[in-house]
């Protein structure tokens, strides 16, 4: 309640962009429910922030994969982190345009990622050819930073990874797909 | 034989009296992604190693998530237009409008727009690998045209899911090579595949009425599909006869008339929805 009110108290005297960095300010704590050592922000779906006249609050959201089904928590996480500052009126919409890629991820976002254990994703290179046994980009391990590694699968535990092994040090590893 | 006239929707068509062919067409895609990612679904713990098995279910999780898009979207035409259209596909119980769970769960068969290929059963894994292909495959060259579409709305959907079937098509085309130039056994496995789809693929390059409105190049797919398919066929050492005029084509799956398969996926599919209505996740 002290939240609330403190909020309803400064938005009184705020200008609409102060508003929204406080908005920013809650979202950026929310974590990735698949791999909560990096925050939404740092993932790069999180697209804009609406104020609407009424004091309703729209956050833009896209899914890194199509079918990606932590595309729900992510919605009601934000809601509840702003819910739970007193925020009220909190919409979640969800676009598909412009298309996700891994380049939206933040530096510090891969960096948090390398240090979890899953190398994080190369810049992007061209994905969308269905050329066979292309080659793929050099991923460099992220415990022993070798890049003497091998692909053992195109697919991982989540739609955005891929298997990977260190030939230098053997241990497996996920990496974070550039698309 | 009906190898190359176009399809009519029959008169009978019971759901959608005066659809906009764009809401059919959205069906069409919905209905196709939907069936196929239920049976790659069905693999699930039955693949031959664990990483496969993954593969397999992450492609059936993007098809899931396509077929959700053209469901949400669909089901926003349907409410926006015409009363006769959206008294034909029933909503969820006690919901006032069409939404993407009443068009996949409580619609039936002769409803359902997918193409045949997709609701065979799996057999065995050279069968799902080279239904995959094929499918991605079409897929692939669709959603290129797709993203040239004047529907906003399409062309978001197709921009997105191509990076995800680009994938696809390398994912189940290293398989198709790895079968087709294995062992006597892989090889044997995949012209038995081969064979039984072979009357399966035609489909897909007969437009529908709804296709041809929606302004698809069928025979720019068609073409792209066949030379794609017989780059792939050679270096997996497998014969490709794909062109032979002489093949019979089964069609219907896209107006409503399916295999006898479709109506078991829906009783499972459906089950849920129309023993307990409103349930909800
Ligand atoms: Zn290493």
């Amino acid at each position: 309640m002290q939240n609330e009110y403190q909020h309803t108290t400064s938005f009184k005297v705020s200008p609409l962009e102060e508003f929204k960095e406080a908005i920013w300010k809650v979202i950026e704590t929310v974590p990735d429910p698949e791999i909560p050592v990096i925050t939404l922000k740092d993932l790069g779906v999180i697209r804009d922030i609406k104020v609407s006249d009424d004091n309703a609050i729209e956050v833009i959201i896209t899914p890194t994969y199509i079918g990606c089904p932590a595309m729900d928590v992510m919605s009601m996480s934000i809601e509840q982190a702003l819910t739970e500052q007193g925020y009220k009126n909190v919409k979640i919409t969800k676009v598909l345009s412009p298309a996700w890629t891994t380049d939206w991820m933040s530096e510090e976002g891969k960096k948090k990622l390398k240090e979890y254990g899953i190398a994080p994703p190369n810049q992007k290179q061209i994905v969308c050819t269905p050329d066979l046994f292309q080659q793929e980009e050099v991923v460099q391990c992220p415990r022993c930073d070798s890049y003497h590694t091998k692909m053992i699968s195109r697919f991982g535990s989540t739609p955005c990874k891929a298997l990977y092994q260190c030939n230098t040090c053997h241990e497996p590893f996920e990496y974070f797909k550039c698309h | 034989m009906n190898t190359n006239s176009s399809i009519t929707t029959p008169d009978f068509m019971p759901q959608t009296p005066n659809p906009q062919p764009l809401t059919l067409y959205l069906l069409h895609l919905a209905d196709s992604t939907l069936i196929l990612s239920h049976r790659n679904s069905e693999w699930c713990g039955h693949a031959p190693i664990l990483e496969q098995d993954i593969a397999l279910t992450n492609i059936a999780l993007d098809l899931l998530g396509q077929a959700r898009n053209f469901y949400q979207y669909a089901a926003e035409l349907i409410n926006q237009n015409s009363n006769n259209e959206r008294s034909k596909v029933p909503p969820l119980e006690g919901f006032r409008e069409a939404t993407e769970d009443s068009l996949a769960y409580l619609r039936i068969e002769n409803e359902y727009k997918n193409l045949l290929l997709t609701e065979l059963p799996n057999e065995d894994w050279a069968h799902t690998i080279l239904r995959q292909f094929y499918f991605s495959t079409f897929q692939f060259y669709l959603f290129q045209q797709l993203q040239q579409n004047n529907d906003e709305h399409i062309v978001a959907i197709a921009a997105k899911a191509i990076k995800e079937i680009s994938y696809h098509v390398r994912w189940s085309g290293e398989w198709v090579v790895r079968l087709g130039d294995g062992t006597t056994e892989s090889h044997n496995k995949m012209l038995k595949a081969i064979d039984t789809l072979k009357n399966y693929t035609g489909e897909m390059f007969i437009a529908a009425d709804y296709e041809t409105a929606m302004n698809i190049d069928i025979d720019l797919l068609k073409n792209q599909w066949n030379k794609k398919v017989k780059q792939v066929f050679e270096e997996a050492t497998l014969p490709y006869s794909l062109e032979d005029e002489t093949t019979f084509h089964q069609t219907g799956g896209k107006i409503g008339t399916h295999t006898e398969y479709l109506g078991y996926i829906l009783t499972e599919m459906q089950y849920l929805q129309r023993t307990y209505p409103n349930s909800i996740w």
